[in-house]
């Protein structure tokens, strides 16, 4: 499993407010990719158009193209459903389903779309996903206690097994530890780097420790002024984007020297 | 150099502590203006009524100004603040108090075995039950909830979920809030109308009722349900999209258990509501002194409309008997409505979302 995603010339609209413009990137398959920059410049906007979750906002659209393996995202065939099947999302604050268990929230995925599993299939796939996610041992004493009753931290594990659950070939990071104190992020953190053998991981960050710590790949997003859209200042490697990034802005916000 | 740090001189302390009335200054003061309201009453020869009037009026003009001589203005308009709160809540609870006593002072001694075991049939002054009355009002009801349960939710998730902003949802709205409003007597009418119009003129029929009482319910049903529904939050319908849900299964498995608890809550209220109609069951649901079990044929009486024709048209001989007859109906009917808002509290605390902690 795991795909690469080719981006080439994406707008992105709510409504007639262009939000993000003119952004083309190859995120790698099996690789870590880091979006930075300040708050508002339609880093999450772009996160969210690449499984089509952007469209649950009435008014929001796209034009360009996001190629998953070979396949455009935005053709008028593809079934927005389907995409998100395929490329998994993990939101900035943890969000359980309370009206369920632990273990049925790591099944809902399954569940919900109405998948038959015997119960010993169920329970190898709860440990599996509850294990890649670093949660089993904290919690395989109380699988069918409600998962609003976990911590934060346990919480958002909770979200990502519920995520790889299902499968996905890419799965989506909005800020995935903004909430959470700085233990909790390190279990998540070490979580990607296991994850990154079987996925491609896209996450957001306000943190520039962490994206240089967890990507492979880091994109900067600048607004070119307050009120324009944001855009794609440069996508280069971690290790050159944090030594000798090519951009003035990209050294600028990185070192803390920004506006 | 100027010097920056001011230390603060050591004498004054910061103004933490204020004088304060005594702990049991409002007792005394409501002892002292109950004290003062029986005396004035007794040398002015009033009853009751007027001394607990001049009792509320010394207290109510004391205890501020008692408060803001000891206490000053801050404490002194709390202090009227609470007392008026507290006697519009005592204003209030007359009322529901008094009838609750009534009801059950007149109502309690007819209750028995008999009373709930028979019907008006063949029955003139003694004997006679109200049997046929509640199962009346328990199938016209039932019907009624199962006509107006399944179009007012689907309306509301209509609302909130596909129709946000759109035209046909603001209208909906709109016909809602005027259904909200329709006197129960003309849903009655308009039910009456309807089957007029398929059995001819003179029709009275038990399901008439229930969709008159629909009538009144769907609004109801619709606005309770769509304020629940409102309170799901949005991140839990993106962690369920996410997930490549689909978004009829999204609302289904994930929006409404997750507000089912209030939706319930709303719906056995509304029924609770409509369980006491009158008017609209006097025309198109009919009475009848006999056990009819079928809606769909026959007149058929529920508690209210028992209760109505028990005051309204008893047999002369027997007037005391009906009056008896109708404060036994009244207090079984308070005591369903009852039940059901208790129900509905249960309901609501069972599918709860839980912590877990």
């Amino acid at each position: 499993m795991a795909k690469s995603i080719d981006v080439s010339d994406l707008n992105i609209y709510y409504g007639d407010f262009l939000a993000v413009e003119g952004v083309n990137m190859t995120i790698r398959a099996r690789s870590v990719t880091a979006f930075i920059g300040p708050s508002g410049c339609g880093k999450s906007t772009f996160l969210r158009s690449l499984n089509r979750m952007h469209e649950v906002i009435p008014g929001a659209r796209v034009e360009g193209k996001v190629m998953v393996d070979g396949q455009s995202l935005y053709d008028p065939g593809v079934d927005p459903v389907s995409v998100r099947r395929q490329i998994g999302m993990v939101f900035q604050r943890p969000n359980p389903f309370p009206t369920m268990s632990i273990y049925d929230n790591v099944l809902a995925g399954k569940r919900l779309n109405a998948k038959r599993m015997s119960k010993s299939e169920s329970n190898d796939l709860v440990e599996k996903s509850l294990r890649g996610a670093n949660l089993w041992t904290e919690v395989k004493d109380r699988l069918n206690k409600p998962g609003m009753g976990l911590s934060g931290g346990q919480q958002q594990r909770l979200c990502i097994a519920r995520a790889i659950a299902v499968e996905p070939q890419v799965l989506l990071m909005d800020e995935p530890c903004s909430a959470l104190d700085p233990i909790s992020t390190s279990a998540i953190e070490d979580l990607i780097h296991e994850l990154k053998s079987d996925y491609t991981i896209v996450i957001v960050t306000h943190n520039m420790q962490q994206a240089a710590r967890v990507s492979d790949e880091t994109g900067f997003f600048n607004l070119k002024a307050t009120g324009e859209p944001g855009h794609l200042v440069e996508f280069n490697p971690t290790k050159k984007m944090f030594s000798n990034p090519d951009e003035e802005s990209t050294e600028a916000y990185i070192s803390g020297r920004f506006g | 150099m100027t010097d920056l740090t001011t230390t603060p001189s050591t004498s004054d302390a910061l103004p933490l502590q204020a004088p304060s009335l005594p702990r049991y200054g409002t007792i005394a003061a409501i002892v002292f203006a109950i004290a003062v309201g029986a005396l004035v009453s007794m040398v002015i020869g009033a009853g009751y009524v007027a001394a607990l009037v001049i009792a509320w009026l010394v207290l109510v003009v004391a205890l501020p100004l008692w408060s803001l001589a000891v206490e000053g203005g801050r404490k002194a308009v709390d202090r009227v603040a609470t007392l008026l709160i507290w006697s519009t809540f005592g204003l209030a609870m007359i009322p529901l108090v008094s009838l609750i006593y009534t009801v059950i002072s007149k109502g309690s001694g007819i209750l028995s075995g008999q009373f709930f075991n028979n019907s008006m049939r063949n029955v003139l002054g003694e004997g006679g039950g109200i049997y046929h009355a509640i199962f009346g009002t328990l199938i016209v009801t039932a019907l009624a909830a199962a006509i107006s349960v399944p179009i007012g939710i689907l309306t509301a998730i209509y609302l909130v979920e596909y129709g946000k902003g759109k035209k046909l949802a603001r209208v909906i709205t709109f016909l809602v809030d005027v259904m909200t409003g329709i006197p129960s007597i003309v849903a009655g009418l308009f039910a009456y109308a309807l089957f007029v119009l398929i059995f001819g003129p003179g029709v009275r029929l038990g399901i008439g009722g229930s969709v008159a009482l629909s009538v009144l319910m769907i609004p109801i049903v619709v606005r309770s349900s769509e304020e629940m529904l409102k309170l799901v939050p949005d991140e839990l319908r993106e962690a369920s999209y996410a997930l490549g849900v689909p978004k009829w299964r999204t609302i289904v498995k994930v929006v409404v258990p997750t507000a089912i608890a209030g939706i319930v809550t709303g719906v056995t209220l509304a029924i609770a509501r409509v369980a006491g109609e009158t008017a609209p069951l006097l025309i198109i649901a009919g009475f009848t002194t006999d056990t009819n079990l079928n809606p769909f044929s026959d007149r058929m009486t529920t508690l209210p409309v028992y209760i109505f024709q028990s005051i309204a048209s008893p047999p002369g001989l027997y007037r005391q008997e009906y009056e008896d007859y109708a404060w036994g109906a009244a207090l079984t009917l308070v005591t369903i409505v009852m039940l059901l808002n208790v129900l509905a509290r249960v309901i609501g605390a069972v599918f709860a979302p839980k912590s877990g902690r």
